[in-house]
């Protein structure tokens, strides 16, 4: 296979956790206008939590479900102690999701110990033609698009869906409605918290993980996140795929150091230039 | 239905609502009329408790639901969605009835609701609304910014599920002349305080009502 479609591939199945940590960002941030700093802590417990299920000697597919579940229940204490005051303004609350993501540096590190760690995936190569993919490359690819089909299809033809989609467009006219804002929020939290858990569970076999991981996957998250307009999770899919293959190509082509400064170079210019546009739409309203 | 006893709202140490008593019966349509920022809509934010009071009382018998000024709409959802939302505290979310109610929607049902027009969009506000199955409606400036001709159909559709589902309507407008000709009682409401109530026939007479808010009588102009 050549270097190039090996690059290609890898920046594909990463930019697919990406888009995950994305699109839990973006349901959190639409819900309740809080950007959750703590995302990548979500996927550090379940990636954690999955290779101690396996330990223990549960199957896979059992062990990442129940590691995704407990990164959803995390969602919803972090979601509990941020938003759960009534009248906390998202500006506090994002500062309380920074501060429960250092206070779950101590937890990490009292179950799990400071050294990384991992599980095995799916093993070997599926060859079409003359192109050898990882497995579980594909794996990544394959759940992701699941999961992403399963969001489309809750925000599109559930009434929860829809009731979240409410309280993201107008909260004051969703509580008129007798929609209770915050509890949408908290549902917002265990979205986030199991997308977040997803993507832990399919990278942690590619790059071992320990407590202080959740920084690099957060600002990669942000930035797919950010590339899609912090709007539609489906956007987030694009905007993570499009960051994993520019990362992959980097590192390919230039040097590997460099892949990770991509990600944050990048979200700062997104912000630069939106803020740039609204002062000037500003000036002009004036 | 509503039954508000001398409530006060503060907004800091400024005084929205001044001992404001008000009620409206079942099947009443009542008006509340006033210039902006006489506290129309602070009286209706205090009865969907999105203002707290700071004292007097408040009882709501049965449902009650609240169409806000600006309408509120959900925006990026589509005309059905806002309606189905609106039922969100009922069991029955069939909106069939609603496009029964306004055939005007039936058409852009699928479209999203900021692609309507001004009128489309407080049908769809007064549908939601009305999805909640209420005993009593509250309507937050009906008829502001919407062409005549479409007013005159929005008050016949209320006067219509007044007399037929028995449904009570408390109609907060700034356009005093179609409050005091679709509802039976009215309120006055200047700066905070009521300073004129009663039937709306004694007060389409009344020299101070007709002086600051008709112009000239009701019906030389009906």
């Amino acid at each position: 296979m050549s270097a190039f479609l090996s690059y290609l591939v890898h920046g594909i199945a990463v930019g697919c956790g990406f888009a995950l940590i994305a699109s839990g960002l973006i349901i959190i941030y639409r819900v309740t206008r809080v950007v959750n700093l703590a995302q990548g802590m979500f996927a550090v417990l379940a990636g954690l939590t999955a290779s101690s299920m396996l330990d223990l000697g549960l199957p896979h597919g059992l062990a990442e479900i129940a590691a995704t579940i407990a990164s959803a229940a995390a969602g919803v204490i972090l979601g509990l102690v941020a938003i759960g005051k009534r009248g906390t303004s998202p500006e506090a609350s994002l500062i309380v999701t920074l501060g429960v993501g250092i206070f779950g540096y101590a937890l990490e590190i009292l179950i799990w110990g400071d050294q990384p760690r991992s599980f095995a995936g799916l093993s070997g190569l599926l060859k079409i033609s003359d192109l050898e993919l990882p497995k579980q490359y594909l794996l990544i690819i394959a759940v992701t698009l699941l999961v992403f089909g399963a969001l489309e299809v809750f925000f599109e033809r559930t009434y929860l869906g829809k009731t979240l989609s409410a309280c993201a467009s107008n909260p004051g006219a969703a509580r008129l409605v007798g929609i209770n804002v915050t509890r949408m929020g908290l549902v917002g939290f265990a979205l986030g918290g199991a997308l977040g858990g997803v993507a832990g569970v399919v990278l942690t076999p590619l790059t071992p993980v320990s407590y202080d991981s959740d920084m690099p996957l957060f600002v990669n998250g942000f930035a797919a996140a950010i590339l899609a307009g912090l709007r539609r999770p489906i956007l987030a899919l694009a905007g993570g795929i499009g960051l994993g293959v520019a990362e992959a190509m980097v590192a390919g082509y230039a040097k590997p150091s460099y892949q990770s400064s991509l990600a944050l170079l990048l979200a700062i210019t997104i912000l630069v230039v939106q803020s740039a546009r609204r002062s000037s739409l500003h000036v002009a309203e004036q | 239905m509503i039954d508000v006893e001398d409530v006060v709202v503060r907004y800091g140490t400024a005084i929205a609502l001044d001992r404001v008593s008000l009620t409206v019966a079942a099947g009443e349509m009542v008006a509340l009329i006033g210039a902006n920022g006489a506290g129309k809509s602070t009286l209706l934010n205090a009865l969907s408790r999105v203002v707290p009071t700071a004292s007097g009382s408040m009882r709501i018998r049965g449902c009650f639901a609240h169409v806000p000024e600006g309408r509120q709409l959900f925006s990026d959802l589509s005309v059905d969605d806002n309606l189905r939302l609106g039922a969100f505290r009922a069991t029955d979310r069939d909106t069939s009835w609603i496009y029964e109610l306004m055939p005007e929607l039936d058409g852009v049902r699928k479209r999203r609701a900021d692609s309507l027009s001004g009128g489309q969009q407080q049908m769809v506000a007064i549908g939601r609304g009305l999805m909640a199955r209420p005993d009593v409606i509250a309507i937050d400036e009906m008829s502001l910014g919407l062409a005549p001709k479409v007013v005159q159909s929005l008050a016949r559709q209320l006067s219509r599920l007044n007399e037929e589902r028995g449904l009570g309507v408390l109609l907060v407008e700034q356009s005093a002349r179609l409050a005091l000709s679709l509802c039976s009682k009215a309120y006055v409401l200047e700066t905070g305080r009521l300073v004129a109530e009663g039937p709306s026939r004694e007060l389409v007479n009344s020299h101070f009502v007709v002086s600051a808010y008709l112009g000239s009588p009701l019906e030389e102009t009906a």
